[in-house]
């Protein structure tokens, strides 16, 4: 089992510096920048620390789905902005 | 009464130049960096995120070499990397060590009077170290006439202390926008700390105190540090006064308020939800309002972590990495060439120090003269050299019966595009006219006869008299003359219009 990177990532480089397992590379996804987890390396940090290292620093929510492909970090949980606001805003945004 | 900045005895304006002095700051002013020991005005001297003076001669670059950050800030969005936006944390380009070299070294050939290399992001540059790192040693190698600098959130600052010291870097700036943990929690919502993300109060508690300690150690070890410090109405306006308080006891020597930079389209949580920046005037008073204080900065343009070139000008897009492959640089040749455009802009200092005269007309000796703001278009220099059209940014100056002194820049859209495109104009130029509201005088170097009809209705009294001409004594010059015709007796013109409403 490991912790898998979807296709909001903005290839920060924050989860790459941090894994213990060197499991985290640069790569592409559909032709765009994106960070890449090993899934043969990733050992979901167990062993070496309480949390995923990568789940708890990437700054970008629903970026990283967890063993169970569930949001490691769903909307609205490291912004504070509540999902309904910030689509509202969008909304509003692409209206003009 | 006269103008201290234009009224000083030459000989001591020729003392104040050699300590690198800034004219407008050599008054009474609170502000000024003037009572510094002079080894801190040395290195500051051309520094132009550090001294106001310097900031219209020395332009400054940033490379986009750290992408990591460490911690969330509610005025940053970590997805937007847009080419048309101005503000802190936003890149076209990120770069490697060393592409970040080979821009730099091009830049500093094309640009002799840049002085300083700052690393500021996107993200934070120590939770990035060995890309920053590995920057810094390669430029102390290659280029040994840029300045170096850093910029940071302090999470990781204590620990890389030691590093930052061997990397003959004095500049370092720190973000710190409260002292107080339950403030620190509506601004920042988490850290990543001790291989943990840490959210709240508790999380924010970790930074400050970090933020504290790393800027004791900097300090100890005598590395120049600057405070930022964005101003957020109704989260850390009014608590801003004790950090700055706090931060000068613990050896920051400049502190640098900022307005809060808030849209929704650039997807924040203060942007979303409608958070508000401060009004220009209410930026001023708390400014005024430290400066009993400390020594503040006014003249940042909160820049991207890719600028290049002078402040309130970005020229990225002639250095990117594509352009500069192709370019030959020869560093050797251009260090001389640099020393000598430096050299010549500090004999130009020079002059203009000692070259102050007094000005007559504020020997008109009346009851204690109001201040008066005034707007200046200039595209660097130090002069006013500037068409009102195509002004990007007006400088704002205030003067007053002893001194001029630098308040702030106001950003503004181009009244005049050139050509066809004038269509627009008159919307645009209602929101100049907005901008520039509070100002009595604009000074510029030529301006059209519509939008002088539009200035003078609004009480804003354009003036192409000055063109060329330094700004300082050119706000002073017109300051006399609103003196002698007794524009100063009528109410500044805030309260003119307070006086209709009522009326």
């Amino acid at each position: 089992m490991a912790y898998e990177i979807i296709d909001n990532c903005v290839s920060c480089w924050a989860c790459e510096g941090v894994c213990p397992s060197g499991a985290i590379s640069p790569g592409t996804l559909h032709g765009k920048a994106h960070f890449v987890i090993d899934a043969k390396k990733c050992t979901e940090c167990e062993g070496d620390y309480a949390d995923a290292q990568c789940a708890s620093i990437c700054p970008i929510e629903g970026a990283i789905l967890n063993p169970l492909k569930a949001w490691a970090n769903p909307p609205g949980s490291l912004t504070g902005i509540p999902p309904e606001r910030l689509a509202a805003a969008m909304a509003e945004i692409q209206a003009r | 009464m006269e103008l201290t900045v234009l009224g000083q005895p030459a000989e001591q304006a020729t003392i104040e130049a050699e300590g690198g002095c800034s004219s407008s700051g050599c008054g009474s002013d609170s502000d000024s960096l003037s009572h510094l020991p002079d080894h801190i005005r040395e290195k500051v001297h051309n520094h132009p995120c550090y001294s106001e003076e310097a900031h219209h001669h020395y332009a400054r670059m940033h490379v986009a070499v750290a992408p990591a950050c460490n911690i969330q800030c509610h005025y940053c969005n970590r997805k937007y990397d847009c080419a048309n936006e101005s503000r802190p944390g936003v890149v076209s380009e990120l770069l490697s060590p060393d592409d970040a070299v080979k821009k730099v070294m091009a830049v500093a050939a094309e640009i002799p009077q840049m002085t300083v290399l700052g690393i500021a992001g996107p993200g934070d540059p120590l939770a990035n170290p060995e890309r920053t790192f590995e920057t810094f040693q390669q430029l102390t190698e290659k280029a040994p006439d840029i300045k170096l600098c850093v910029s940071t959130n302090g999470l990781a600052l204590p620990e890389q202390v030691e590093e930052l010291s061997k990397h003959n870097i004095d500049h370092v700036t720190i973000t710190i926008n409260t002292v107080d943990p339950e403030i620190g929690a509506q601004i920042y919502p988490w850290v990543y700390w001790n291989n943990r993300r840490i959210k709240g109060v508790k999380g924010a508690r970790i930074l400050i105190e970090q933020q504290q300690k790393g800027l004791k150690m900097l300090t100890d070890r005598g590395i120049l540090v600057k405070v930022n410090s964005v101003m957020i109405p109704g989260v850390n306006d009014k608590h801003l006064e004790e950090v700055s308080r706090v931060v000068k006891d613990n050896g920051a020597f400049l502190h640098n308020v900022m307005p809060l930079i808030a849209e929704a389209e650039h997807g924040t949580f203060y942007g979303v939800m409608g958070q508000r920046g401060p009004t220009h005037d209410e930026l001023q008073a708390l400014q005024d309002a430290c400066a009993g204080d400390m020594n503040m900065m006014r003249h940042c343009r909160q820049c991207r972590a890719d600028a290049v070139g002078l402040l309130g000008e970005d020229r990225g897009d002639e250095f990117t990495m594509d352009k500069v492959e192709v370019m030959d640089i020869d560093y050797e040749a251009a260090m001389e060439r640099r020393k000598q455009v430096q050299d010549d802009i500090e004999k130009q200092r020079k002059m203009k120090q000692a070259g102050l005269v007094a000005l007559e007309g504020l020997s008109v000796q009346k009851k204690e003269l109001r201040p008066v703001l005034m707007a200046v278009a200039t595209s660097g220099g130090g002069i006013i050299n500037e068409h009102f059209g195509h002004a990007k940014e007006f400088l704002i100056y205030e003067a007053n019966a002893t001194d001029v002194r630098f308040i702030s820049h106001r950003k503004v859209e181009l009244y005049c595009g050139g050509g066809d495109t004038c269509g627009d104009g008159e919307s645009v130029l209602d929101q100049i006219i907005k901008t520039l509201s509070g100002c009595e005088a604009v000074l510029c170097s030529k301006i059209g006869y519509e939008p002088w009809d539009l200035l003078e209705a609004a009480g804003i009294m354009p003036n192409g008299e000055h063109a060329m001409e330094d700004i300082e004594q050119a706000v002073a010059a017109v300051y006399a003359e609103m003196a002698e015709n007794g524009a100063l007796e009528k109410p500044a013109p805030t309260k003119q219009i307070a006086a209709q409403a009522g009326a």
